[in-house]
């Protein structure tokens, strides 16, 4: 059962690392890194790190996600 | 399950190191840093793993059942303050992105040559 | 061509070493020498149920001590970076209307995110969690209130206050723990209590306030600066 879980969690974080780093769109991108974060904060709860998973999710996926919209934002109004 | 969680780490690592290396676009080099972070902390964890046991978080106080009953608790630490100190990073690069941005005017990496000789 | 051939050559020697690393790894059976003393002794000594808040906390205070300013730090490099000069005059663009919907939300939901912080942040001895994880929630209470109202100006004073004062605790405990207990943040300078309950553990639950409230102010600070510049104008 874990060892299924583990084998869709390792695709959906390659597919998602490989599509931060090819994808055209950059906000297609910076969501894709996100989602890397967030398959990474359920490997830590399956090797029994909870606290590790907390953080990752609150801090890895959530906080490191808006800042690089904040900051893609003032890139784009800086543009026009 | 462990060992499928170890290549996958490794993976992550080597997509976040070709990202740095051959993308042209600050934010794109900043995301490939960020993956590699991710990457790391997950093999780090997967180092400390214990077949089969449990959280390091106890019931009572007993030395023999906490030794035969919980993973190792020293990489779990050291991936927690790596994990906040990675965000401050991050953010500071992304800060410096975008004042290279202001002067500039652009985010391709070939098109800062000041410090090139 | 010949760059993209050094980087795949650079790839393939660091999967060479990660291959090497793979074969040798062979899933563990038992604890290593310093996880074992922490497993035996971290309850007796710490009175933590949470080993990981034990060994962040007390084993490991210094290294967080370290870690929070490296926090700061970044904090104050990303407010210097981003400053404005003097001659440059903020011109308020026009923000969107943000929708009804989100700000009627955010004030139920933003006093219950608090909560859940300070919970969090509270209760590290016992479940997992501590300071770290719930200042990030706080913070991201902070941000669910500048979505709602993206002209609110966080105030610098009160940040400043509450992140000056809890460092400045925080390094006074450990400064009481060298006089009254065993050495720098130790925190049995409060009665370790029974194990398991909340007002136990010495003195964890009063740094891991201290902790959270400090990242929470940080990060906090963090965002306000990167969005509280977005009116900025072109030039």
């Amino acid at each position: 059962m874990f060892i299924a879980i583990a084998i869709i969690l390792a695709i959906v974080s390659i597919a998602g690392a490989i599509m931060a780093i090819h994808h055209k769109k950059l906000s297609v991108a910076i969501i894709a890194s996100g989602l890397v974060s967030l398959t990474a904060s359920v490997m830590f709860l399956l090797l029994a790190a909870p606290d590790v998973a907390l953080t990752e999710a609150s801090i890895g996926s959530g906080l490191t996600t808006i800042i690089f919209f904040y900051a893609l934002n003032k890139i784009r109004n800086n543009h026009d | 399950m462990e060992y499928i969680i170890l290549i996958s780490g490794f993976l992550l690592v080597l997509i976040g190191l070709w990202g740095i290396l051959s993308q042209k676009n600050l934010i794109k080099i900043i995301l490939g840093f960020t993956v590699f972070n991710t990457g790391i902390n997950i093999v780090m964890v997967t180092v400390g793993y214990v077949k089969g046991k449990t959280a390091p978080i106890l019931d009572v106080i007993s030395p023999e059942e906490a030794l035969t009953s919980i993973v190792d608790p020293v990489p779990q630490a050291l991936v927690l303050t790596a994990i906040v100190i990675g965000l401050g990073v991050t953010a500071l690069m992304l800060v410096y992105a975008l004042k290279l941005y202001q002067d500039k005017k652009t985010l391709d990496i070939n098109n800062f040559k000041d410090l090139k000789w | 061509m010949i760059k993209k051939l050094l980087i795949v050559g650079l790839l393939a020697g660091v999967a060479f070493m990660f291959y090497g690393l793979l074969i040798s790894y062979n899933g563990t059976e038992t604890l290593t020498g310093l996880g074992s003393y922490y497993a035996q002794n971290g309850a007796r000594e710490v009175g933590a149920a949470n080993l990981v808040s034990s060994i962040v906390v007390t084993y490991r205070g210094l290294d967080t001590l370290g870690e929070v300013t490296i926090l700061f730090l970044a904090a104050a490099i990303i407010g210097f970076v981003l400053k404005l000069k003097k001659d440059e005059v903020l011109e308020a663009r026009p923000v969107r209307e943000t929708s009804e919907l989100l700000t009627s939300a955010s004030q139920v939901i933003v006093p219950v995110i608090f909560l859940v912080g300070v919970y969090i942040f509270i209760n590290g001895h016992l479940t997992p969690g501590g300071g770290f994880q719930g200042g990030a929630v706080i913070a991201s209470g902070v941000l669910l209130m500048l979505l709602a109202n993206p002209t609110m100006h966080i105030s610098h004073n009160i940040v400043a206050t509450i992140e000056s004062i809890s460092g400045i605790a925080f390094v006074a405990i450990g400064i009481l723990g060298i006089v009254l207990a065993g050495g720098f943040l130790d925190n049995r300078l409060l009665p370790l209590g029974e194990f398991g309950t909340l007002l136990s553990a010495g003195a964890i639950p009063l740094i891991y306030i201290f902790i959270g409230l400090k990242v929470g102010a940080e990060l906090s600070n963090i965002i306000g600066t990167i969005s509280y510049n977005q009116n900025e104008k072109p030039n």
